[in-house]
């Protein structure tokens, strides 16, 4: 699998390369400005992007602003966008174009190496992987009349793990049910959001997305 | 042909502004007069501060009107009103008194005197002369025959039109008029607001008072500034201090031991490394939540108006963040207001038990204006040691100024206004 990483400090860009080629991924490029990004997305097609938010020479969001462009012109392109802090309103950005493939992580979660992994791969298979940190921020406040307070506690919990983008198995592990009973509360989320049937991996997307919307 | 038509505006303004000096100065004048007379035997008090207010407004009006249609600036001259001015009958008699202290006041009554006679004068001729010009061409046209045949002996200017000859010398003479009214009337019409600027700009001593409380304002505001970025710096020491540096030695003694026994207990040394990686983390999670109180970095990336949009969604309140800006403040500026926000909608949540929370920030006339909105209790006042103060000193630093509105029951209104420019 080809990934083109763009991160501006040589310490975590090298920690990064090393911790990927261990897991058998090729390493296209390894940039570390926003421009060098934009010519290595079009240039190399790779199979996912893992980038970080802050990159020069704006130092701004400039990582993730390149990584909206590109999947703009190649919709579905895989990314995994990192930061030193997670906001809502980047993980609804980034979610926005309803395609899947994009993941948001706070650079901690590179700390534990078999998570992470787990995480570019469900990127790079077209799922997602949002840090529990932008979950937890959505957590902290509910109204019961917007449509998710129409889910139960427990529907709650499933869609948060989905969120995170756990597949049915995984959060049948988690919970500690069987994974039939998982895709039972899967398809009374995705009814009570309104999603009609269709592809079951897009339609997790636009869960998550609705889930993402409530903090409007 | 541009002279003609900057000659034919003028002329326009000018006859505008000769019916406005008649009709509003002298209206103006007269009630004040007699409002303030009224004062004596106590009705004088309630009609006096809307009048004068009328009169600033008016002034008001024609100082914009110099600048826009002459280049002649003139500066208000008004003493600003306590920002702790009272409600009621009570501020209406503190208004009144303020009012009439003021000499800018004064100076406005003498203003409406000078403008209903000598402004009035010097505006008039801009229309005037092209009219009178045109009249002119109407007796040469033969009308003044009739009028000479009905006794009247017309006089244009200093001529005495009994004959064809002398209507064409009138006809002359208008067009030698409409020719000076070409040149001159942009100039009359200056004139005028030059003459209007005498007394409706401050006076030297009035300068003199304003830089004073300028001085005096920047004196307590740097003060402020200084005080608070001390206790600011005091307080990221104390957190690195208590915080992440703690953490970082406990990691390091903790590495120092499993270095010491990873030979001999190696299960014990994989608990204790577990152990420093969790320190690890938390030194992270603490040293982000410091750096987002130092400068949050959506700010930093996304400039103020993101940055409240993602405070907004961090709130455990519902908040809606309305955002107009078209482009960014100087940092320091949007830092400051990023703050004020914050610490304004922290308020909120403590105090105001609202379930709604509205923010509006947009920028007009070199303003930054944000409001802070709540569906909350009421009752909050800027008084010392409240949150208010403190936004209310951020913000002065800037120039910025605070403004409550805050009835018992509810709703709260907290807005701010920043001079800056958009870039």
């Amino acid at each position: 699998m080809r990934v083109v990483l763009a991160e501006d400090l040589f310490l975590l860009r090298d920690g990064l390369v090393r911790m990927l080629e261990a897991f058998d991924f090729e390493i296209a490029a390894a940039v570390e400005t926003g421009p060098e990004l934009t010519k290595a997305l079009a240039e190399l097609e790779p199979d996912v992007a893992v980038v970080d938010v802050r990159l020069p020479p704006s130092h701004t969001d400039e990582g993730l602003q390149c990584a909206l462009a590109a999947r703009k012109a190649r919709p579905g392109l895989p990314v995994l966008v990192l930061s030193q802090h997670v906001e809502q309103l980047y993980a609804r950005e980034l979610l926005a174009d309803g395609n899947g493939g994009v993941g948001y992580l706070l650079k901690d979660r590179v700390f534990d190496a078999d998570q992470f992994i787990d995480a570019v791969r469900r990127v790079a298979a077209g799922g997602t992987a949002m840090d529990p940190q932008v979950i937890q921020q959505l957590l902290s406040r509910r109204s019961a009349d917007q449509p998710l307070g129409k889910l139960t506690p427990r529907e709650r919990e499933v869609l948060e793990l989905m969120a995170q983008g756990r597949s049915n198995a995984a959060i049948a592990a988690e919970l500690v049910v069987t994974e039939r009973a998982i895709a039972k509360h899967t398809s009374n989320i995705f009814g009570k959001l309104d999603l009609s049937v269709s592809d079951d991996d897009n339609r997790r997307v636009l869960a998550v997305l609705a889930y993402l919307d409530q903090g409007r | 042909m541009t002279r003609v038509r900057a000659s034919l505006i003028a002329a326009a303004r000018g006859l505008y502004l000769a019916v406005a000096t008649l009709a509003g100065s002298i209206t103006l004048f007269v009630l004040s007069v007699v409002s303030i007379a009224l004062i004596v035997i106590g009705v004088g008090v309630f009609t006096t501060p809307t009048l004068l207010t009328g009169v600033r407004k008016w002034a008001d009006l024609r100082r914009a009107q110099a600048g826009a249609w002459s280049g002649v600036q003139i500066p208000t001259p008004y003493r600003p009103f306590p920002p702790d001015l009272r409600r009621g009958i009570t501020g209406l008699v503190e208004r009144n008194s303020l009012m009439l202290k003021d000499p800018a006041t004064w100076r406005d009554l003498q203003w409406l005197l000078v403008d209903m006679t000598a402004g009035c004068v010097t505006v008039i001729f801009a229309p005037a002369l092209p009219l009178y010009m045109l009249y002119g061409y109407v007796l040469a046209l033969g009308v003044w025959e009739p009028i000479y045949d009905a006794g009247g002996g017309e006089w244009y200017g200093f001529i005495h039109v009994t004959s064809q000859s002398d209507a064409n010398m009138a006809a002359l003479l208008g067009t030698a008029l409409g020719v000076v009214g070409l040149f001159a009337n942009p100039s009359l019409v200056r004139g005028h607001f030059l003459l209007a600027r005498t007394l409706l700009a401050p006076t030297t001593s009035m300068r003199e008072r304003e830089l004073a409380r300028r001085v005096d304002r920047l004196t307590e505001t740097r003060h402020d500034a200084v005080d608070s970025s001390a206790a600011e710096l005091r307080r990221i020491e104390r957190d690195l201090h208590d915080g992440a540096q703690a953490r970082l030695v406990a990691m390091g003694m903790d590495l120092g031991t499993i270095e010491a026994m990873i030979e001999k207990n190696p299960a014990k040394a994989k608990e204790m490394i577990a152990k420093a990686r969790q320190n690890s983390g938390e030194a992270l999670t603490e040293l982000r939540d410091l750096v987002r109180g130092i400068h949050p970095p959506v700010l930093a990336e996304r400039g103020l108006g993101d940055a409240v949009k993602a405070l907004a969604l961090r709130l455990p309140v519902e908040t809606d963040a309305d955002v107009e800006l078209f482009g960014r403040a100087e940092e320091p500026v949007e830092s400051a207001a990023y703050f004020a926000v914050s610490e304004a909608l922290t308020n909120t949540i403590k105090h105001a038990g609202a379930d709604r929370v509205w923010v509006d920030i947009h920028h007009t006339d070199g303003m930054l204006r944000i409001a802070v909105t709540d569906n909350g209790k009421g009752g909050a006042s800027i008084g010392a040691g409240s949150g208010l103060s403190g936004i209310e000193r951020r913000l002065g630093t800037f120039d910025g100024v605070l403004a409550v509105s805050s009835p018992a029951g509810g709703p709260t209104m907290v807005t701010m206004e920043i001079p800056c420019e958009l870039s």
